[in-house]
This record gives C-alpha cells, sequence and structure tokens, in this order.
C-alpha cells in the first residue's frame, strides 16, 4: 500500500494557464510535494502558473524556498508564476522574509490567471 | 501544540504564530544541519512561562548534534534571492531574544528563544510591494 503523500495539491487548467492548490500545511515533509507539482507544471510548459494558497493555513521556510525555487524556473522557462491567496498568517511569513515584493501576488485566482 | 500552549499563557494569534514558527524553523534546522537528515537524533524542547502574570515564554531547544560556533549560525543577506537559509533569519526577527550556545556536555547545542507578550517584532518595517500587479 503506497504511502498517502503529506500534501494535497490538486491541478487544474483555465485557458492554458495551470493552477496549483495545496492544502494544509507547508514545512519541511510538505515541501517535497510542493516542489514535485511545480516541476511537472512547468514541464507541461503552460503560459502561466499560478499558485492558489488560499488552503494553505501554514508555511515555513521549506515552503518558501520552494516558491523561491519555482520563481527561479519561471524567470529560466520565462512562464510568469503568480502566487494568490495568501492568508494573513502566510502572508505574514512572506513579509518577513521580504519575500512579499519579490513574488507577483494576487488576492483572487481571477485577478492571477487574468493579469 | 505550540501554537496552542503559546495562546494559553495569552498570546495574540499573531504572536504565538510567530512562535510555533520559530520553534518549527529552530527544529527543522537541527534535523537538517545538526542531524544532517538523520530522523533518529534527539531534540529537547522546553517552554518556560515567566512573570506572575505571565508576560513572556522562553523556549529552550537542545540535541546532541555536531556543535558549532554560535557566532557562526547567521541568516542570510535578504536581498538574495534563492531558496534556503531563511530559518535563523526568521527566528531572529519574531523573537525578543535568541542565543546559540555549546551544550556543556560535550555535544549539542542549546537554542534559547524569548518572546514577550508585549512584542512588536516580526510586524514593523514592511516594505509594501506597489506592483502586486504588475510586471515591475
Amino acid at each position: 500500500m503506497a504511502d498517502r503523500d503529506p500534501l494535497n495539491v490538486s491541478v487544474s487548467d483555465r485557458s492554458g494557464v495551470t493552477i496549483l492548490s495545496p492544502a494544509g500545511e507547508i514545512g519541511y515533509h510538505e515541501a517535497p510535494v510542493l516542489q514535485q507539482a511545480i516541476k511537472s507544471a512547468y514541464d507541461k510548459k503552460p503560459r502561466k502558473l499560478v499558485i492558489d494558497l488560499t488552503g494553505v493555513n501554514y508555511m515555513a521556510t521549506p515552503g518558501l524556498a520552494t516558491l523561491v525555487e519555482g520563481l527561479q524556473i519561471s524567470k529560466k522557462n520565462n512562464t510568469p508564476l503568480v502566487l494568490t491567496g495568501l492568508t494573513e498568517r502566510v502572508r505574514a511569513v512572506f513579509e518577513i522574509a521580504r519575500l512579499n515584493t519579490v513574488f507577483k501576488i494576487t488576492s483572487n485566482v481571477d485577478e492571477a490567471v487574468t493579469l | 501544540m505550540m501554537n496552542l500552549s503559546a495562546k494559553r499563557l495569552g498570546f495574540t494569534d499573531a504572536h504565538a504564530s510567530q512562535i510555533a514558527l520559530a520553534v518549527d524553523e529552530a527544529i527543522v534546522n537541527v534535523m537538517k544541519h545538526g542531524y544532517d537528515k538523520k530522523l533518529d537524533g534527539r531534540i529537547w524542547l522546553r517552554l518556560t512561562p515567566f512573570g506572575a502574570p505571565t508576560t513572556g515564554v522562553e523556549i529552550v531547544i537542545e540535541d546532541e548534534a555536531k556543535q558549532v560556533e554560535p557566532d557562526d549560525i547567521k541568516g542570510r543577506d535578504l536581498e538574495d534571492i534563492r531558496p534556503g537559509g531563511l530559518g535563523v533569519h526568521i527566528i531572529r526577527e519574531v523573537m525578543d531574544d535568541v542565543r546559540y550556545e555549546k551544550r556543556p556536555e560535550g555535544s549539542g547545542m542549546r537554542l534559547t528563544m524569548v518572546k514577550k507578550q508585549n512584542s512588536d517584532r516580526g510586524t514593523a518595517n514592511v516594505r509594501p510591494n506597489p506592483c502586486n500587479s504588475c510586471d515591475c
């Protein structure tokens, strides 16, 4: 019997924009799952990647590191990366790490897709 | 658990989240760097409130991992945007007092952190992003 992934990441597409929606906490054990989801998404060459963090209630630095890696891939591939739906708690962590000025961040998925 | 414990001691939601985050970061650092990702290394966590009524909490995290010079434990420059190296920075940003030292037992490190209930750490000096929705 396969072990359950520590993080559930749902994937959807809207007009060529891939939307990843992780749910739960993103810490040391969960970050590799998100990392793999991001890499798989970029492999399919979407015109944009949106990561919807509405369902993420906690993020520690392994999660931040994974998103920064995603940003690096985004720049290498010239495929925009947009984050959306940051909860207050997650936004606070971004601000402490000064990453709120590095990523494109929107309030909701619609805005992220049409940006 | 840390979040709930901090709230029970009278910390605000924001401060309780910060305490939980700092403890998480500290323990991950011990696992990754101290024990080189070995999963069976021992880590002790002690939480001691102070003040009557409680005005703050002291958190001590100890391990038996390799010892390093406390001065070598630094957060990285945040202008250098890359994955990793943020844990120590976050700990120092949100806690009022942070002290790394070698355990006198000959192995392992001890991290002592203090958070006060009237702390303003972790909330100030945020640069607003004027271009959250544009390609700046």
